[in-house]
């Protein structure tokens, strides 16, 4: 349907325009500036071509930091959707108990991120942490930050905690949507518990679904705040991601250059990600398409 | 299948005011083999009866029992029952064949059993071509023949029941469904329980149906029944657009006193004395002769030319009459005094708009 | 208020959804839009009002020209299928809402009018959510009414609502309409609809205007079979024929004496309508041997439909009558009753009327 045009509609746009081009535009061309050059001084500067995108591809520790990014966030997504809809299941559907498990479940998304980190690093300390004591008293060997492997896990672990909420949230809403035929009619069909949720429920949020597995793709592989603040990246590189790594290098070590061009790879390998998550999910839910 | 009896009444509330029941007591039988409707208005409680003969929903009193055994509180899958909803319920990750293979693999009936049963039942709702096709990308009428099959494909199944089941089809296609519907209950000779709002789609399924109103069934009768002689002034109301006149009436041993004119009444038809009300349908309102008896003198208002037939609008007393004329007769004129023929065969008498006579 | 198109049509991507037409519904009258699904008759809704610009052509009020004019500067009321009204407004302020945007004064009083008109005085303190579908619509209607506009569009108003809900607000809205304030559009698929509210229809098909006059006289004398079709509920029976001399030859039935005019001749096609086909037999009738497949109960009539060799046939009988599926009818014709239709679908005979 073809509204009639009214010009004076862009006017309204222009300021939502101009504020993207100062917070997005403007610094993504200074980004691509930064990543053709040498920044010796402010005053003198030169033209190196792709030669930091050469070295950045060559960077061992940057493969490192990839491959545990790509760990971490496929561990997130098979740990936090099953638990999350789990979760949504288990919720109570009306009621005082509905609103009262609603807020119960959506508490963690309300902290902010460099909270949760000091939360969980007083939580999880072995003097005075509730976990940390907790693991010790049953006679375990537990540091987060001597252990790489329990300190990627603590890492995981809070990420949990903190976002599995938005996933049981989005499956409650999806679960809520599915109308009281569904389930009568499976009843009458003699359906177990499981065939229910296998052939109607599943199916039914299969949408809000996918959006949660790619706001929680995105999210988890920008994951910066947390594990900074608890582990600080370590111990050694272990919970050292892409982000961190990042700003390690434009920060710590003012490689303007390298750090620049690594963005842009990085941003390219976020959109590269989403795009085919997306489409493989889109293919996977409409089954119907496929037998024509 | 199955005979079902209801003996029962349904109440939100334990304190029991009447206008907490869904369902007011009622007794019913649906005997085996036959097609039903239940029909009547949004909130008339059809379709809480209809839930409580499924199993969805258990009577906060008394019982219901498929040919004598009491399935009160049986689950639906106990009681074998079919039902088909509103809109289509289909499970859309499936095929049509698997669709329709569910409630047997439920049941764990061995497969090639399930694939015979299966063919068959898309062989009789046309539905064979359509096997391998995902059930999600098919038109609601199938898709709906496919919730239908669902119910019917269980050899044991005790009765089938409708809740509206036409709501979403095309208007082109409710035709065909609907025969389609009939010729199934002629085959398979199964109880049928269909819900509707809709007079067509009751009327023209059911051999008898059930007019309820306000948490209550006020008729149960052939749809022949319904029209010519509705037990209950709702039922002349709801059956027939438009529906039954009706005009105060008071009768004593002379007579109906109606508006003002003392009417002979039929001799073989007893009116009990007292504060009645006169119903005659439209199409059995004619017009009489000047002063004829059991005629009274009205002024025309509306004459509508609908085609087939003209409705004539007169007002009497304060009250409108409506009647249908043959369209090849020449109309009155609006504001002219016609006389129309109130006492007649196909006139019925209500006393507590219950039929007395 | 006197509305016209010229020439209007719409084009959506490869589609057309109007083709030229040209109409101009008759000045605080209503107007009849009746046409299947598809037809049309929202998309011709839509650029009257102004919510959509038509690809070509031009729309005049009062011969201003109107077209692309934005249909918030537009006097118009309209009332869809669905339910609209502002939820969190109740019932009075829900009529009243039109009025208070014009800050008019009295808006108390003239709301309480409206809703007595309509029935819904009682619930005026309500919310919508709070009532049936019927009360919904019923507010709906009001605030449409309440903006007095001088063009009324109505898109399919009662479609939603049960048929007893429907019969009594049909017959109110045709009194409201007869007041003559506004010129009244009114869309809807139902051919029985559009002979109750009467006024005039404009028949449509596929995107094209086919006719526009009186209601009755569009029902009586369709120009072409086309328009027949598409005003008559259930379908009109249509049987093949062939022409001869005084007469005409159903194939695979019986010969009907009828005069037809002169240029006729060939193969011409008879259409009956289903109320013309009776099981009483009269003089001067044909008989048509029959097998019943279903008989449909409305409650006032039944629909009979019947095979025979003449193809399938839908009778109307007034009343309630019960078939058992197979039986044999004879169903009864008077030659009289019969429209004609030559080769080129053009009406060559209607039945003679008596009004």
């Amino acid at each position: 349907m073809n509204k009639p045009v009214n010009q004076k509609a862009w006017l309204l746009v222009l300021p939502v325009l101009i504020c993207v081009a100062f917070s997005s535009i403007l610094p993504l061309m200074t980004v691509v500036n930064y990543s053709v050059q040498d920044i010796i001084s402010p005053e003198r500067r030169v033209f190196v071509g792709t030669e930091w995108f050469a070295s950045v591809m060559r960077d061992r520790e940057l493969h490192a930091a990839l491959a545990r990014q790509i760990v971490f966030s496929l561990s997130v997504l098979a740990v936090e959707i099953p638990l999350g809809i789990a979760l949504a299941l288990s919720m109570p559907a009306s009621g005082w108990r509905a609103s009262a498990a609603l807020v119960a479940v959506a508490l963690p998304l309300l902290i902010p991120w460099n909270v949760v980190g000091t939360i969980w690093q007083i939580f999880c300390r072995t003097d005075i942490g509730l976990l940390g004591s907790a693991i010790k008293a049953l006679g375990l060997e537990y540091s987060y930050t001597g252990d790489a492997t329990q300190a990627w896990l603590t890492v995981l672990l809070m990420d949990v905690w903190h976002w599995t909420p938005l996933v049981a949230l989005l499956a409650y809403a999806g679960l809520r949507a599915i109308p009281d035929a569904y389930y009568q009619a499976a009843r009458i069909d003699g359906a177990s518990r499981l065939a229910v949720f296998r052939y109607i429920q599943l199916p039914k949020i299969r949408g809000v679904l996918m959006i949660a597995v790619l706001l929680r793709f995105m999210d988890s592989f920008m994951i910066y705040t947390e594990p900074f603040v608890l582990t600080g990246g370590g111990p050694g590189n272990a919970t050292t991601f892409l982000s961190q790594y990042l700003t390690q290098k434009a920060v710590g070590q003012f490689d303007l250059g390298p750090a620049a061009a690594f963005s842009l790879i990085y941003f390219l390998i976020i959109m590269l990600l989403c795009f085919i998550l997306y489409n493989w999910m889109q293919r996977l839910g409409t089954p119907g398409r496929a037998d024509k | 299948m199955a005979r079902i009896d209801l003996d029962l009444a349904h109440c939100y509330r334990p304190e029991q005011a009447e206008i907490d029941y869904a369902l007011l007591p009622l007794k019913m039988t649906f005997s085996d083999g036959g097609a039903y409707a239940l029909l009547g208005p949004s909130g008339c409680g059809k379709t809480t009866m209809l839930n409580i003969i499924s199993g969805l929903l258990i009577p906060s009193e008394g019982t219901v029992r498929i040919d004598g055994r009491d399935v009160t509180h049986a689950s639906p899958q106990q009681r074998n029952i079919a039902q088909v909803f509103q809109f289509p319920v289909i499970y859309d990750t499936m095929t049509v064949a698997e669709n329709l293979a569910f409630p047997l693999q439920n049941r764990r009936m061995p497969t090639a059993q399930i694939r015979k049963r299966v063919g068959e039942i898309a062989e009789m709702l046309e539905l064979s071509a359509q096997l391998d096709r995902r059930a999600a990308g098919l038109s609601a009428e199938q898709q709906q023949k496919i919730s239908l099959g669902r119910g019917l494909v269980r050899p044991d199944v005790a009765a089938v029941l409708l809740d509206e089941p036409l709501t979403v089809i095309d208007p082109n296609l409710k035709f065909q469904l609907r025969r389609k519907l009939k010729q199934i209950h002629r085959e398979l000779k199964l109880t049928f329980i269909y819900v509707t709002h809709d007079q067509v789609e009751a009327l023209t399924f059911a051999d008898e149906i059930v007019v309820m109103n306000r948490r209550r069934a006020v008729q149960v009768g052939a749809a022949e029944v319904l029209f010519e002689r509705p037990a209950h002034t709702f039922v002349g109301y709801f059956i027939g657009s438009p529906g039954m006149n009706f005009l105060p009436a008071r009768a004593s041993a002379t007579g109906v006193n109606v508006a003002g004119q003392l009417l002979a009444t039929l001799p073989h038809r007893a009116v009990p004395d007292g504060e009645l009300k006169l119903g005659i349908r439209p199409e059995y309102l004619t017009l009489a002769a000047h002063q004829a008896p059991g005629a009274l003198a009205a002024r025309v208002t509306h004459v509508q030319d609908l085609g087939t037939h003209l409705l004539l609008s007169a007002a009497l007393d304060g009250h409108t009459l409506k009647a249908r004329l043959a369209s090849d007769v020449a109309p009155p004129q609006v504001g002219e005094s016609v006389w129309l023929q109130v006492i007649s065969e196909h006139t019925c008498f209500y006393q507590d708009e219950e039929l007395v006579a | 208020m006197q509305l016209s198109l010229e020439g209007v049509t719409k084009q959506v991507g490869p589609e057309t959804w109007l083709y030229p037409l040209t109409l101009a519904p008759r000045p605080s009258e209503v107007t009849v839009l009746l046409g299947a699904t598809r037809a049309g008759k929202t998309s011709l809704l839509r650029i009257m009002a102004g919510l959509d610009r038509p690809t070509t052509g031009h729309v005049r009020v009062d011969d201003q020209d109107v077209t692309g004019l934005s249909v918030r500067k537009r006097n118009v009321a309209m009332v869809y299928q669905q339910f609209i009204n502002y939820p969190s407004m109740t019932v009075a302020e829900n009529i009243g809402s039109p009025l208070r945007l014009r800050r008019e004064l009295n808006i108390e009083q003239r709301v309480r009018e409206l809703a007595e008109r309509l029935h819904i005085g009682q619930y005026l303190a309500r919310y919508p959510a709070e009532l049936s579908g019927g009360e919904q619509q019923r507010v709906a209607l009001a605030r449409a009414l309440a903006k007095r506009a001088p063009l009324m569009l109505l898109d399919e108003p009662l479609v939603n609502l049960d048929y007893k809900l429907r019969e009594g607000l049909r017959e109110e809205l045709a009194q409201l309409f007869a007041s003559g304030e506004s010129t009244v559009i009114y869309a809807t698929t139902e051919p029985g609809e559009a002979l109750l509210l009467g006024g005039h229809t404009a028949v449509m098909d596929a995107g094209e205007l086919l006719q526009y006059g009186a209601t009755t006289e569009v029902f009586h004398r369709p120009r072409s079979l086309r328009e027949a079709r598409a005003f008559s509920d259930p379908p009109m029976n249509l049987l093949t024929a062939t022409t001869g001399t005084g007469s005409v030859q159903l194939q695979g039935g019986p010969t009907l004496n009828l005069q037809l005019p002169p240029t006729a001749a060939g193969t011409v096609t008879v259409a009956v309508r289903a109320s013309a086909l009776r099981l009483q037999p009269r003089t001067g009738d044909v008989a048509l041997a029959a097998r019943v497949e279903l008989s449909e109960i409305s409650g006032s009539a039944t629909f009979l439909h019947v095979s025979s060799a003449m193809g399938e046939l839908v009778a109307q009988l007034t009343g309630v009558h019960a078939f058992e599926p197979d039986e044999p009818v004879t169903l009864h014709l008077s030659p009289a009753q019969v429209y004609v239709f030559d080769s080129t679908d053009t009406l060559l005979i209607a039945p003679e009327r008596s009004t």
